[in-house]
């Protein structure tokens, strides 16, 4: 292998060939480049999916209505449903062996003024929890609280994006008040919404108050849960299967909708929906695996194609040089050191801008659904050498048939 | 040097088989200038091939230097033919990206020669067949003549036991003909054993003795009166 002389004749192999050593490598340099920048957008796509669902807890299942659609029990279809704060007790009760938290939504309609000034946001009343769901975190102050709700306190928790637009940078917003159409709220404290800015047009203020300021009575728009962690993700997923189905259950006999009626009671199972999106992902990267392996079949194809050429046309070649004393082993080797020479340095350049690539734009690429495209090296790596290897053994057929040809015929070839 | 018996070969030519050789029993001694001739058809190549281990005799007794040739696998048989056996063609076979110093060398590298001592030695070889001048010159800057004395410093460089000719002036106009057999004489004047296969009778002239082949038996074997080719030059 570090025999000078098997590299001298390899350059002066290369140099007289050097179109046709350039096209073969092209093919395996493109090959392999192809390959990575397809499976870092696999990758780039699984985490974006990944991304997405980390913008609210990834076991949440929401929960809300819609008129009932089927005739029951002498119920009319087009019925409107409404969901209760008993709804959300009886989930906490009976279903207790699911749930990590629960959490009302109680929307408000109202104009939100500070200071004269007024601006459309969304009012939800929720509980404690909802923190949790929401994935929301404090820049200051706190949550809604178990206190707030149980006196119906007039406090409400702002969005940055609220105080951003509504106050002025230097102003301390903990204190001052807020007015909800008539009533004045007293802010106790700023968020941050981890899934973006798309979910900070809001407030929020306790349920209870919501219901009992804003004439709301007992109803909740939606109920929101989260569910209880399980180390494996199939497992987590059958478990909210389960609640969903009780729960579901439930709510249609309470208010008497057709067992079959499937758009008034309305599940969103963020696990379920996930798990969907993994495996679409991961199919989606199965697939760009698929295809990445055909362009490295096409590569070496290529690459095969170009060593019998090779061997065509150096058969009398060989002929001389098995009549001077080329043992048939020598004549292989010479052959293989050129595919496999070729094939590494195209595969390892097809490599190398890739990377190169994925090093300088991936993490400015800022699509949804596709976050920061990368490859695992070892992986690119261990493709290179399936190439190498693969060039090596499409090299090998021609190269072994070339020594086995006995010197004369290999003369006689014109 | 070479004992042949009984030697037989045929070709199979789609359906038909093709008897080339039909019994041959021949011997070199040592130092010897042989001429083989005959008409085209006559198996003379064939014989020179088999002689040089690029084919294989279908029967028959073939001896090398008291090494008999036979059953050799390929790595065997590129060993014997790299320490035996130094071959001369008609159209010269020299590898054309090689210069002619390269070309020279090549034997010596399946040899296992350091690289120093190759380039020595075929340096040495090119000084002998007059072209020490043109060693960095590739194939296709050389005149007919120029390569086939490249092919002969080549068939050289090895040191074999045996020089075969296949044809050697077949592709030279006379004059360069006679060049080359006046190198061919010359080495063989050093103690170099020498087959010629050719069905030009002057270049046979040149030789010690001819042997003429006919429908693939041996028809009249004579040792002659060489002619030297430097008279003609």
């Amino acid at each position: 292998m570090f025999d000078i002389d098997r590299w001298q004749e390899l350059f002066d192999a290369i140099r007289k060939n050097k179109l046709r050593t350039f096209l073969t490598g092209l093919s395996v340099a493109s090959g392999i480049f192809i390959l990575v920048i397809l499976l870092g957008f696999g990758q780039g796509f699984q985490n974006g999916i990944r991304h997405e669902f980390e913008a609210d807890a990834t076991s949440r299942v929401w929960v809300w209505t819609n008129p009932t659609s089927k005739e029951f029990k002498g119920l009319n279809p087009g019925r409107s449903i409404w969901l209760k704060n008993e709804n959300i007790d009886y989930a906490n009760d009976a279903l207790d062996e699911y749930l990590e938290t629960s959490s009302g939504v109680s929307r408000v309609r109202a104009t939100i003024t500070y200071k004269g000034e007024s601006g459309s946001y969304g009012i939800q009343g929720i509980s404690p929890d909802y923190q949790e769901i929401e994935n929301v975190s404090m820049t200051m102050g706190r949550f809604i609280n178990q206190a707030d709700m149980a006196s119906n306190a007039k406090v409400v928790v702002i969005s940055n994006k609220v105080y951003r637009e509504m106050m002025d940078k230097e102003e301390d917003p903990l204190g001052e008040y807020l007015e909800l159409s008539r009533f004045n709220f007293k802010i106790i404290g700023v968020f941050i919404d981890n899934g973006g800015e798309r979910e900070e047009n809001r407030v929020y203020i306790p349920r209870t108050t919501a219901q009992t300021v804003f004439n709301g009575q007992n109803r909740v728009n939606n109920i929101a849960f989260t569910l209880k962690e399980d180390a494996d993700f199939d497992a987590a997923v059958a478990r909210s299967k389960e609640f969903v189905k009780d729960y579901e259950t439930y709510l249609k006999q309470v208010n008497t909708i057709a067992p079959n009626d499937e758009s008034a009671i309305r599940v969103f199972s963020a696990l379920e929906e996930a798990k969907r999106y993994y495996s679409l992902a991961s199919n989606i990267a199965l697939f760009f695996w698929f295809v990445g392996i055909c362009t490295i079949i096409a590569g070496v194809v290529g690459v095969s194609n170009i060593m019998l050429i090779v061997v065509k046309e150096r058969t009398r070649e060989i002929g001389i040089r098995k009549a001077l004393g080329a043992k048939p082993w020598a004549v292989v080797g010479m052959i293989l050191h050129e595919s496999i020479f070729v094939t590494a340095l195209a595969g390892f350049t097809g490599l190398i801008f890739s990377m190169g690539l994925f090093e300088l734009v991936g993490p400015s690429i800022e699509v949804d659904y596709i976050v920061n495209p990368s490859v695992d090296f070892n992986t690119a790596l261990t493709m290179v050498f399936v190439l190498i290897f693969a060039g090596a053994l499409a090299g090998f057929f021609p190269a072994w048939r070339a020594a086995r040809i006995q010197p004369i015929v290999a003369l006689r070839d014109e | 040097m070479i004992e042949i018996k009984d030697l037989h070969k045929s070709y199979i030519m789609g359906s038909n088989s093709l008897h080339v050789l039909k019994g041959i029993d021949f011997n070199v001694e040592e130092g010897e200038l042989v001429a083989i001739m005959g008409s085209s058809g006559s198996g003379k190549s064939t014989l020179l091939n088999i002689l040089g281990m690029l084919d294989v005799a279908d029967e028959g007794s073939y001896t090398l230097d008291s090494v008999p040739i036979k059953n050799l696998n390929e790595k065997k048989a590129a060993q014997y033919r790299n320490k035996f056996l130094g071959f001369i063609f008609q159209s010269f076979n020299l590898i054309n990206y090689k210069t002619a110093m390269e070309n020279v060398a090549l034997p010596l590298y399946y040899q296992g020669v350091s690289r120093k001592e190759r380039q020595e030695k075929a340096l040495k070889y090119l000084g002998q067949v007059g072209l020490a001048e043109w060693a960095t010159h590739l194939p296709s800057e050389l005149s007919g003549g120029q390569k086939q004395r490249v092919a002969i410093a080549r068939a050289m460089a090895s040191e074999p036991k045996v020089l075969l000719a296949d044809e050697p002036t077949g592709a030279l106009d006379s004059t360069t003909s006679y060049e080359v057999m006046e190198l061919i004489q010359k080495i063989n004047d050093e103690g170099n054993t020498i087959l010629v296969v050719t069905h030009e009778e002057d270049i046979a002239k040149m030789c010690k003795r001819i042997v003429h082949l006919k429908d693939g038996i041996i028809e009249k074997d004579e040792k002659i009166e060489q002619v030297r080719a430097s008279e003609y030059v």
